[in-house]
């Protein structure tokens, strides 16, 4: 459904990516792995259209988006969560998953301000539809608290929550499961797979290994910006190069 | 809800029976200009406090509403509800306009731009002395009327500003509690994962830009029709910098701070009366100390601090 | 006056508030450049540099010669203060408390030389009397070629000091990379103190060698301080010749459209240039654009 077509990005003098194609298929969960330094999180960026590319083209069920600002491919269903989790640390969680609705709440300034009715009836269902993501994702019972005050992993899951609330098509991770314990991975891993029966397509960035072996369908392995395999799990395991890629790292 | 429903009711309370408990056109004076601040305090905190997005030249916005209403008025002589909504339109298109290129810079050079901007307006009120009088002021500005109602005593001026002014925070209560306050407060928090979201951070930012500066049009138009009589001092720089110390005094993104910052600001320098030359060390000194201490403002900071005090109380206790 | 000797008279008066314009744009690219802030108390240093000289010289009765450096030393203690008590202690502030900070810092400089002198403006005698000199058909004031020598200097000084000192490579190895700069061993925390010491010498030389052209007075740093900011924009920050250029440029547009159009509105030619600079060239006049890594 989503087709990246030779993507390359240039910073200055550095090439960060090297003419990388793959296309992810609906319903999919698919990895994305690689040393340090191989572009993973570049690659990411592109798609999210928070960088321009330099060259190479993404399509989306046959429309070209290359180049769309982040705020135009929310609203065609692309989401994605970062590694440094970004919540909006002076809001409240619940309000944090409202900010997920906006796309799908219409009121503008002037039916905000004058409190128009279909604002307020609207207003009701983002409340609800909000708690029920919270719930989803299991952090219902710290609606009312400060997005700040959360321990890293409930900051993790609130970030999901809150990308879920749009209803995406694709959802992409970078690095969902940096910075949890043992257990907090387990419960992710558990709801990639819940994600994905709500239909929605998931592609992470992981470095760990046994997360992405564990809940991946396919997996895109980058090393120094370029594609270097592609394949299930167990492909990728038993791919030669891969293994010399990681062993060569360190 | 509940809760700003009845916040706002005492406000309105507070302002209906206020007049009554005070004589003398004098603090009925000194309250009609804490309404004007107020208004123009709200309309800078939407852009700075939701938004996080500074503007060091909001006094000139202040001042096209002023003058465009004295000038209409009293060289043209159009009706003055005419002339205000009309400067209203022309200068929320301007500030749209203008929005979208200053409000693509950030931080330091936003400011800078801002600056420049109000330095503009503020030079062309000295300097096109056929339209504007220069530097010796307007005179002559009609008052309101509403049939055969004319606002021209203090106990009149004083229930038309508020009236307005309590509009304006009632309509900036509301945005701030609605889907777009959330999306200003997320694009102050994170832009990039507010856009990630949908949130549409560069329309967004020129609308609220260009709100701000329609409701302190609209705040110079009452201000130019209550007093009669404008010059340009009253919208330099200093003035621009004296409303981001409301703001930053009532707290970032409260709107009842904006109240609190406006109400002391404008009571403290007819307070030390005496000491008129000391206000701009005071406004100096309240932005460094607020900003390094007190960074949520008066209104959510000290509740803050006291109960950090409580705590550690406890602790020892 | 023939147009041409008029011309004349235009292009060095704009060119010696171009050079004032530039070592004030210096100041504001240099502390940029150290720690990424805009301090907009620039102007004020620049202020202080004036005042300090007309006191020293009025009440103290110092000569010039003395009255100088004294002058620039006081400001760069204020300077020093300034940054120890209000920059120091924040750590990771928000550009938005920073710019706060340094206008709250502004103000109250101001405030207290209101308070300190008085309100009124006043006159600085030239360093070298008020006798015009006539050259290419236009009249000099000896303060003009004082402070032609005196910017030339100090920019050559600078020049040296970025690129051949230890101290100048390590304040430059932090404007690329802060973090990087701490990680070889730079106190990155001297150079900004070191950053603000350079930027207010500079601009209270430059404050003090424009006072007997254009007077002196407690609130003459906003307008100074805005139109150096604005030669550093055209300049596109860089502490070298960019902002020098972007100096001299906007001194000679603001000279020639007094002189030309309208003396009046003179203040706003640089406002509209700066406004222009920041919507269409943000990176400046003379650099090319670079595509940036976030």
């Amino acid at each position: 459904m989503l087709e990246i077509r030779s993507i390359t990005q240039v910073f200055g003098g550095l090439t960060a990516l090297l003419d990388v194609s793959f296309s992810l298929r609906q319903g999919e969960i698919t990895g994305v792995i690689g040393p340090n330094g191989a572009g993973k999180t570049t690659l990411f960026n592109i798609i999210s259209g928070i960088y321009r590319q330099t060259s190479g083209q993404i399509f989306l069920k046959d429309k070209n988006i290359s180049g769309f600002p982040p705020e135009r491919l929310a609203r065609l269903g692309i989401v994605r969560t970062f590694q440094n989790i970004e919540l909006f640390g002076q809001m409240s969680v619940l309000e944090n998953v409202k900010v997920g609705l906006h796309t799908k709440s219409g009121c503008g300034i002037f039916s905000c301000s004058f409190k128009l009715p279909w604002h307020l009836a609207e207003e009701r269902r983002i409340t609800e539809s909000a708690r029920n993501w919270l719930d989803f994702c299991g952090i219902s019972d710290l609606a009312e608290q400060r997005a700040d005050s959360l321990p890293f992993g409930k900051g993790r899951l609130l970030e999901i929550a809150r990308a879920l609330a749009m209803e995406p098509q694709i959802m992409f991770m970078d690095e969902p499961a940096a910075g949890l314990n043992s257990r907090e991975t387990q419960d992710l891993a558990t709801l990639i797979r819940k994600i994905r029966e709500a239909g929605i397509t998931v592609v992470l960035v992981e470095h760990d290994m046994e997360l992405v072996m564990d809940v991946c369908d396919r997996i895109l392995v980058l090393n120094l910006g370029e594609k270097l395999a592609e394949g299930t799990p167990r492909e990728i395991q038993e791919n030669q190069a891969v293994i010399a890629a990681y062993l060569g790292e360190g | 809800m509940k809760r700003e429903l009845l916040k706002f009711l005492i406000l309105a309370l507070l302002v209906a029976i206020l007049p009554m408990l005070l004589s003398g056109s004098y603090l009925l004076n000194v309250l009609i200009f804490v309404g004007i601040h107020t208004m123009l305090a709200v309309a800078l905190n939407l852009l700075l406090g939701f938004a996080g997005q500074i503007s060091l030249g909001h006094a000139g916005f202040f001042g096209l509403g002023a003058y465009a209403s004295g000038i209409l008025t009293s060289t043209y002589g159009i009706n003055p509800w005419i002339a205000m909504t009309a400067a209203a339109a022309v200068v929320t298109l301007l500030a749209f306009a203008i929005g979208f290129p200053i409000l693509k810079l950030k931080g330091h050079y936003l400011a800078m731009a801002t600056l420049g901007l109000g330095i503009i307006f503020f030079i062309v009120f000295n300097e096109a002395v056929n339209l504007t009088g220069g530097p010796s002021g307007l005179s002559g500005i009609p008052s309101l009327k509403a049939g055969s109602l004319t606002f021209d005593n203090d106990l009149k001026n004083y229930a038309l500003i508020w009236l307005f002014t309590l509009g304006t925070v009632l309509l900036s209560v509301n945005l701030a509690n609605s889907r777009i306050g959330r999306a200003l407060r997320a694009i102050h928090d994170s832009e990039v994962a507010a856009r990630v979201m949908g949130v549409n951070a560069r329309l967004l930012k020129v609308q609220i830009f260009a709100l701000s500066a329609c409701i302190s049009t609209i705040a110079g138009s009452l201000y130019a029709h209550t007093m009669g009589f404008i010059s340009p001092t009253s919208f330099g720089f200093n003035f621009s910098v004296e409303l981001v110390t409301m703001v930053i005094i009532g707290g970032l993104g409260s709107i009842y701070g904006s109240l609190v910052g406006a109400f002391i600001l404008t009571i403290l320098p007819e307070a030390l009366r005496t000491f008129q030359d000391y206000d701009i060390i005071i406004y100096g000194l309240i932005l460094i100390l607020m900003t390094m201490y007190l960074p949520g403002g008066l209104v959510r900071g000290i509740p803050a601090v006291l109960a950090r005090f409580r705590s550690a109380g406890k602790q020892e206790g | 006056m023939p147009i041409f000797d008029q011309l004349t008279q235009y292009l060095f008066s704009g060119l010696a508030t171009g050079a004032i314009y530039a070592l004030i744009g210096l100041g504001f690219a240099i502390i940029y450049n150290a720690t990424g802030i805009i301090n907009f108390a620039q102007g004020e240093f620049v202020m202080l540099g004036g005042m300090f000289t007309l006191s020293l010289l009025g009440g103290a009765g110092l000569p010039l010669g003395g009255a100088v450096p004294v002058a620039i030393i006081l400001t760069t203690v204020v300077g020093m203060v300034f940054e120890r008590l209000a920059i120091r202690p924040l750590k990771s502030a928000t550009p938005l408390s920073l710019v706060i900070i340094t206008i709250g810092g502004s103000i109250l400089i101001r405030g207290i030389a209101m308070l300190g002198w008085d309100k009124d403006t006043h006159s600085l005698p030239g360093f070298s009397g008020d006798e015009p000199i006539e050259m290419f058909g236009a009249s000099l004031m000896p303060q003009h070629l004082w402070i032609f020598v005196v910017t030339i200097f100090v920019i050559g000084c600078s020049k040296l000091f970025f690129n051949y000192t230890v101290s100048g490579k390590a304040m430059r190895a932090c404007s690329y990379n802060s973090r990087a700069a701490s990680l070889i061993g730079i106190d990155v925390r001297r150079m900004v103190l070191f950053s603000f010491i350079i930027s207010s010498a500079m601009g209270s030389l430059a404050g003090i060698i424009i006072a007997p052209l254009t007077m002196t007075a407690y609130d003459v740093g906003i307008m100074l301080g805005l139109k150096g900011f604005c030669a550093a924009i055209i300049g596109g920050m860089s502490s070298g010749f960019g902002t020098v250029l972007g100096g001299l440029l906007l001194g000679i547009l603001e000279s020639l459209g007094a002189g030309l159009i309208s003396s009046g509105y003179k203040d706003a030619i640089a406002f509209v240039i700066l406004l222009l600079i920041l919507f269409i060239r943000p990176q400046g006049l003379f650099k090319k654009a670079e595509t940036e890594r976030v």
